[in-house]
């Protein structure tokens, strides 16, 4: 039997962007908030002196522990699941912060096209136009309700950006200036405005000034020290929890932070979240934490199992397709692809850099171009990065060099700072026969089922990426390159799950029939429990997830607050009331 | 005519003390670390890291200034590389042959050192012994399936139990095609039997020999260009190569120079 602990208000799972921003939120409003996360407690401290690409980069330092849980996966229907066994191949988020501390920083925004897309795909095509098995559907909220949510989450955070020519409507400018502008990235940008296109600087949550955020939080100055993406800033220079939510939750004094506190279960009384079960992980004693309210922010995967596990809400059918839990799971797994220009006679200082320091064009982005003669739907985002590369993980060579021996190594080294890559990020179309269950045979440390992952490519995604690949190619060339590479796509989706943009498996919508939760995050068979994160997207913009993640983070915290006020009750009349009852 | 190559590679040994002028006596705590520490203060000292404060400090900090003396201390002092000894490997002939092997994934040539003289072979050896080379951090529970290619490591191996199968696998092809030891062919003749792992074609127990042949090239790099404190990448030779810099604080005063700085690399073991 667990240990039974006092109830309190607000109980939140997992301290990374999503349940550090609801953590604040609620606090400042007074609640008393308890924030469980399995990891270690973590501070800026912990991340000076460790500027080691073996440690974090290859070890991969601050993922989790694939010890004690991963998930399976297969790309295909019809086989069995395995585990994805190797660090390697599963980066997510394990410690205080979570995958908010270990990010890039890059920043978006989606397009009003994404919350609106089923709409928009009739109006424009016709209703033929979506393919059989294509589950796409609007998310009940447009992006001009999201707006201001979105302008609070970059305030807090501090993003560094400049406008985007093509960029929707804004109600106000970044809070920092963009980041310099180097002389690889303004070749891209030449390169690709000679084409036509309209580059902008990309939005950073890397701070290009000492920045003090609405809460009264301080993000210092990016020093572009290229040990970004994967760690934690020791300057604390990048917007991540640490530096502002958790920090400005800790001031309320409203607020406690458990480490190493791992949630098994939530309880349920088939109505509502009565609480959670979670182990100490140092002692091993299970404790009950009841709770008036319950938050879910532990990333797509734990908010999805940890539904399944305490069986609530329905889960997802892919056979009838009825149920929601695990429904409309995506990811941008194809993003990986582009085109590389390597130069004869140029060199970079591509050792420098920061996580989200580089710029992109939206010209192909959404439904900005015509689908009509098309063999897809959705688009994507053409960048370039100067992450600061690392001599390990920067070994470029042309198509046709031996990947090991004298001449790898004469090229590789030729070519470490004369590489640069162009890379599409593509829009994610969700399927019928792509979602999220339990495993049937393999269990985690507990003895619990793993979550199971079914992922197939399909044409629409091999099409829209080689044409995403061939404008990477196009603008490769138009810089000037000696030798372009434009990526080859695999055939198959390779069951690995690393960069972190995974989505679905607890999607939004305005119908309990096609969705879990509904515009503030709240569940349709749960009025006290929200769950917050990428899990809620019904299908994958074409941009970086971590913005929409932080925006429906304080649009939820607004609605748990007028959920708490109100005496409960749901939030939002669903569209078939009649029907759910 | 294939090189025979057999003074550099079938006596590891006698390669690994040719090179000890060279090598980091990294006990000896050389001029350069406490100018390093002196010109860039607070930095170093630890004191960056919260606030406002990184922002004032990052700009005291120009790339290649104040740091040009930190390679000179690698070779100043005495060898003194008690590390350079096997903390995994229990048998010479094992070992031998990782030194050949890694040698032609990363041959000495006339850019500079190859994987034995920047130490690579201690370094797989030192993270064989560690949770790296025992899965510390992997999912390793059962029940263990080969799956489809696109499933990736599916071995219930450990990799350093999947680096004594492959690596005697090796010895093994190169007797079966050669009649000799791995150590003892040409070096042409090496290449074509890793080729024959690279590519898959060798039969080999518990895991595909593609996959041993991934890890031993990737973690050969990983030898070449990691921070020196893991014994690999000796003396910083490993990113003077690649005239990368190492561990530097900050580049915000030199990131828009459209030349290529070249600048002296920092070890972690500068930081401290
Ligand atoms: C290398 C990398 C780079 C990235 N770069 C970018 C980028 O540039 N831009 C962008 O938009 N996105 C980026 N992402 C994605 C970004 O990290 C995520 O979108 C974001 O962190 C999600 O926030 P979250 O709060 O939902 O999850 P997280 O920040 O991961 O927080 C979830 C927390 O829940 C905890 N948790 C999980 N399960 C349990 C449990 N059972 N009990 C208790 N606690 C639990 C976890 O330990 C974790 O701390 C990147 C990801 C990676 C891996
Ligand atoms: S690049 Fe900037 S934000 Fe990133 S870790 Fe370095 S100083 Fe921090």
């Amino acid at each position: 039997m667990p240990e039974q602990l006092d109830k309190v208000e607000v109980l939140v799972v997992g301290s990374g962007w999503a349940g550090g921003i609801v953590s604040a939120e609620m606090a400042k409003e007074g609640y008393d908030v308890v924030c469980l996360e399995r990891g270690e407690e973590k501070s800026v401290e912990d991340y000076m002196h460790v500027k080691d690409e073996l440690r974090f980069t290859s070890r991969h330092e601050m993922m989790q522990d694939l010890s004690s849980e991963t998930v399976t996966s297969r790309h295909k229907r019809n086989i069995t699941a395995l585990p994805v066994r190797m660090q390697d191949d599963m980066n997510v988020g394990n410690d205080v912060g979570g995958g908010s501390v270990h990010w890039s920083g890059v920043t978006f925004r989606f397009l009003p096209y994404d919350f609106e897309i089923h709409t928009q795909t009739v109006d424009r095509y016709g209703e033929e136009k979506i393919p059989e098995g294509m589950t796409i559907q609007d998310w009940g909220i447009s992006y001009e309700e999201l707006e201001p949510y979105y302008d609070r989450f970059e305030k807090t955070a501090g993003i560094s950006g400049e406008p985007n020519p093509l960029g929707p409507d804004r109600s106000d400018d970044y809070p920092n200036p963009p980041m310099v502008e180097t002389p690889n990235i303004r070749l891209f940008r030449d390169a690709a405005e000679n084409l036509g296109n309209h580059t902008y600087m990309l939005p950073a949550a890397n701070s290009t000034t000492n920045y003090e955020n609405p809460d009264g939080q301080n993000v210092a100055q990016c020093q572009y020290c290229a040990f970004c993406s994967a760690y934690g800033c020791d300057y604390g220079a990048k917007g991540d929890p640490i530096v502002t939510v958790l920090a400005t939750a800790e001031e309320t004094g409203n607020f406690e932070l458990r480490a190493k506190s791992n949630v098994r279960r939530v309880n349920y009384d088939g109505e509502k979240a009565t609480g959670v079960i979670y182990e100490d992980a140092t002692t091993g004693i299970e404790y009950e934490q009841p709770a008036d309210v319950v938050v879910l922010g532990a990333f797509t995967f734990t908010n999805t199992r940890l539904l399944l596990l305490s069986e609530i809400g329905t889960p997802y059918n892919p056979d009838t397709v009825e149920g929601v839990i695990g429904k409309n799971f995506t990811g941008h797994f194809l993003s990986k692809y582009g085109a590389v220009a390597f130069f004869n006679d140029r060199k970079f200082n591509l050792h420098m850099g920061a996580g989200a320091l580089g710029a992109g064009f939206d010209d192909y982005a959404g439904d900005y171009i015509d689908h009509t003669d098309l063999d897809f739907l959705h688009g994507g985002e053409v960048e370039i990065r100067q992450y600061g590369d690392g001599p390990i993980d920067n070994n470029a060579v042309p198509e046709g060099t031996p990947n090991w021996g004298q001449e790898f190594k004469e090229k590789s080294l030729y070519y470490t700072n004369r590489n640069l890559r162009v890379h599409f990020q593509v829009g994610t179309l969700p399927w019928s026969f792509n979602y999220l269950d339990l495993d049937p045979t393999y269990k985690d440390q507990y003895g619990d089922p793993l979550l199971r992952v079914t992922n197939e490519y399909t044409d629409q995604d091999r099409n829209l990426m080689s044409y995403g690949v061939e404008v990477c190619r196009e603008v490769a060339e138009e810089m000037g390159a000696d030798i372009v590479d434009a990526e080859e796509i695999s055939e198959e989706f390779d069951n690995t799950f690393t960069g972190g943009h995974y989505a679905g498996g607890v999607i939004m919508g305005d119908d309990p029939e096609t969705s879990a939760v509904n515009n503030y995050l709240q569940m349709w068979d749960a009025e006290n429990l929200f769950v917050v994160g990428a899990s809620a997207f019904p299908h994958f913009g074409n941009y970086n997830p971590t913005g929409t993640v932080g925006a429906l983070a304080y649009r939820a915290a607004e609605g748990i607050e007028e959920y708490l006020n109100n005496g409960g009750g749901q939030l939002v009349s669903s569209k078939n009331s009649t029907q759910k009852a | 005519m294939a090189e025979k190559n057999d003074d550099k590679q079938t006596d590891v040994n006698q390669s690994l003390s040719n090179s000890d002028e060279t090598t980091n006596s990294s006990s000896n705590e050389g001029i350069s670390r406490r100018t390093f520490i002196k010109n860039t203060g607070l930095v170093a000292g630890g004191v960056v890291g919260g606030g406002v404060l990184g922002g004032v400090l990052g700009n005291q900090w120009f790339a290649g200034t104040d740091t040009e003396t930190a390679g000179e201390a690698e070779t100043d002092g005495e060898s003194n590389n008690f590390q350079e000894a096997r903390m995994f490997f229990s048998r010479d002939e094992d070992f031998n042959i990782l030194n050949a092997a890694v040698e032609r994934i990363f041959p000495e040539d006339e850019n500079g050192p190859g994987a034995i003289a920047l130490g690579v072979p201690y370094f797989i050896d030192k993270q064989l012994a560690g949770s790296w080379g025992l899965n510390a951090k992997e999912y390793m529970r059962g029940p263990f399936q080969e799956g489809e290619p696109e499933q990736g490591y599916q071995s219930r191996m450990r990799r350093n139990e999947l680096f004594i199968v492959g690596l005697r696998r090796i010895n093994e092809v190169s007797e079966e095609q050669w009649q000799e030891k791995f150590v003892d062919i040409e070096i042409e003749q090496q290449d074509e039997v890793l080729m024959a792992f690279d590519n898959g074609d060798v039969e080999m127990k518990g895991a595909s020999s593609a996959l041993f042949f991934s890890l031993l090239r990737n973690v050969t790099l990983e030898g070449v260009y990691s921070d020196p404190l893991y014994g690999g990448n000796r003396n910083m030779e490993g990113w003077r190569m690649k005239e990368y810099p190492g561990a530097q604080p900050a580049y915000i005063n030199v990131i828009e120079d459209e030349e290529f700085i070249e600048t002296e690399p920092l070890s972690l073991r500068d930081h401290h």
